[in-house]
């Protein structure tokens, strides 16, 4: 997943924020109680918590078909990969904690639509295929995105993404496992899996962010150690990585600009549409209100629960208090 | 909103023989189910044979401000490693 629309905020030029940049130039990683500007720490709250609540967004296509599954084993897996993505929007959420905002605080912004999560999300899964396009597609997309993540200057933050990392590949391939099942499968399996292809892989493509001529806040970013390699250099790198595997496959890319580009050992290709990502990140996508529904009735419907468990340590913790008395 | 959890700090012990480590924090009511959880969040895949939990608010730490000088002085003093002294080939292993 990554954070979209990222605000940097003007930083003015201090001693502190001189010294701040050497140790960053340095590659000193800077941990949670050390001295930062507030630009940094903003950006990386907004960029953190944003990936946090895409995990956990993320849990919500996924979770569509875990009683759908074809079989026990299918679904066994689906449900361990489900269990991950909340593990690691909980790595994320204690990162950004250590910046100095409350779970609740970040909670509450995405139960009222005001913090964004990855727009990938907002599509839906009609299909088993889809779970197979999924884990294939938008989390490969999401490991391009995390791996130069783990270097990221702040250390919280690059070891939980060294975690999700390691964990990520799984998803990855068990998707391409799905995929690859249904390619070998049946005509109409096929027409599935090159169905579900053809819906996923430009909102795949739209994951790494407007293109660098339109992408306003990198250069912040990419001087504070946050960000390491632009938008357009992680989309061209999943395509070249991509395309084969959908070649080996047996599917076609949906993408009538696509060509090997000897010159520059690349693919050429098409551009996403963005007006369709704007819409998307401006609330208008397929599922942008169900998932929001969802989240919000989540929290709702756990919070007996959740006072529950807290009545109950508070009566052992008197308990105890006067036993001890 | 009702009340947020406490915070735990949380430490693993990989295997046999290693020391525990700290892995990460999660939030929960209490002790037992910050183990719970902690084993639910940080060893899903066999990373681990021990947890400790510890509620954040009870760790003490130096101001990393304070660095320079609260880790100072062993900086003069290299002869505490044995590559300080020359030692003679001829004297053999030591």
């Amino acid at each position: 997943m990554y954070a979209q629309l990222v605000e940097t905020g003007a930083a003015e030029a201090s001693e502190k924020d001189r010294e701040f940049q050497e140790k960053i130039d340095r590659g000193v990683r800077i941990e949670a109680n050390d001295w930062m500007p507030e630009g940094y720490r903003k950006t990386l709250i907004r960029q953190i918590s944003q990936h946090a609540h895409s995990e956990i967004v993320g849990q919500l296509p996924e979770g569509n078909w875990i009683t759908r599954a074809p079989s026990l084993q299918r679904k066994a897996i689906l449900l361990a990969k489900v269990q991950d993505e909340a593990g690691h929007g909980l790595y994320l959420y204690c990162a950004a904690e250590t910046l100095g905002i409350s779970r609740d605080e970040m909670t509450a912004q995405l139960l009222s639509g005001k913090a964004k999560y990855s727009s990938i999300f907002n599509y839906p899964t009609l299909t088993w295929a889809d779970i197979g396009a999924v884990g294939w597609l938008v989390d490969g997309a999401a490991i391009m995105n995390q791996v130069p993540l783990q270097r990221c200057s702040y250390g919280p933050y690059s070891r939980a993404m060294i975690r999700v990392c390691k964990e990520e590949s799984f998803h990855q391939r068990q998707g391409f496992d799905i995929m690859r099942q249904l390619c070998q499968g049946t005509d109409d399996q096929k027409a599935m899996a090159q169905d579900a292809l053809d819906r996923w892989w430009w909102p795949s493509l739209m994951m790494f962010g407007p293109s660098d001529k339109d992408s306003v806040h990198s250069e912040q970013s990419t001087k504070w150690g946050i960000k390491q390699n632009t938008n357009d250099e992680l989309r061209q790198k999943f395509v070249d990585q991509t395309v084969p595997q959908a070649g080996w496959l047996g599917l076609t890319v949906p993408d009538p600009d696509l060509a090997w580009n000897e010159e520059k050992g690349g693919h050429d290709f098409g551009e996403p549409d963005w007006s369709e990502f704007h819409e998307v990140l401006r609330g208008n996508g397929p599922c942008n209100r169900d998932r929001l529904a969802a989240r919000n009735k989540a929290w709702d419907d756990g919070a007996w629960y959740r006072d529950g468990l807290t009545a109950h340590a508070e009566k052992r913790r008197n308990m105890v208090a006067e036993g001890a008395a | 909103m009702s009340k947020e959890w406490p915070l735990w700090e949380i430490f693993i012990r990989g295997q046999h023989g290693l020391s525990h480590r700290h892995v990460g924090s999660l939030h929960a009511p209490d002790a037992e189910m910050a183990l719970r959880n902690a084993r639910d969040v940080y060893t899903r895949r066999n990373e681990g044979m021990s947890i400790w939990v510890v509620e954040s608010n009870k760790i003490t730490a130096f101001d990393p401000d304070m660095a320079e000088q609260n880790f100072a002085a062993p900086k003069s003093k290299v002869y505490r490693h044995p590559s300080f002294f020359e030692i003679p080939d001829e004297v053999g292993a030591m």
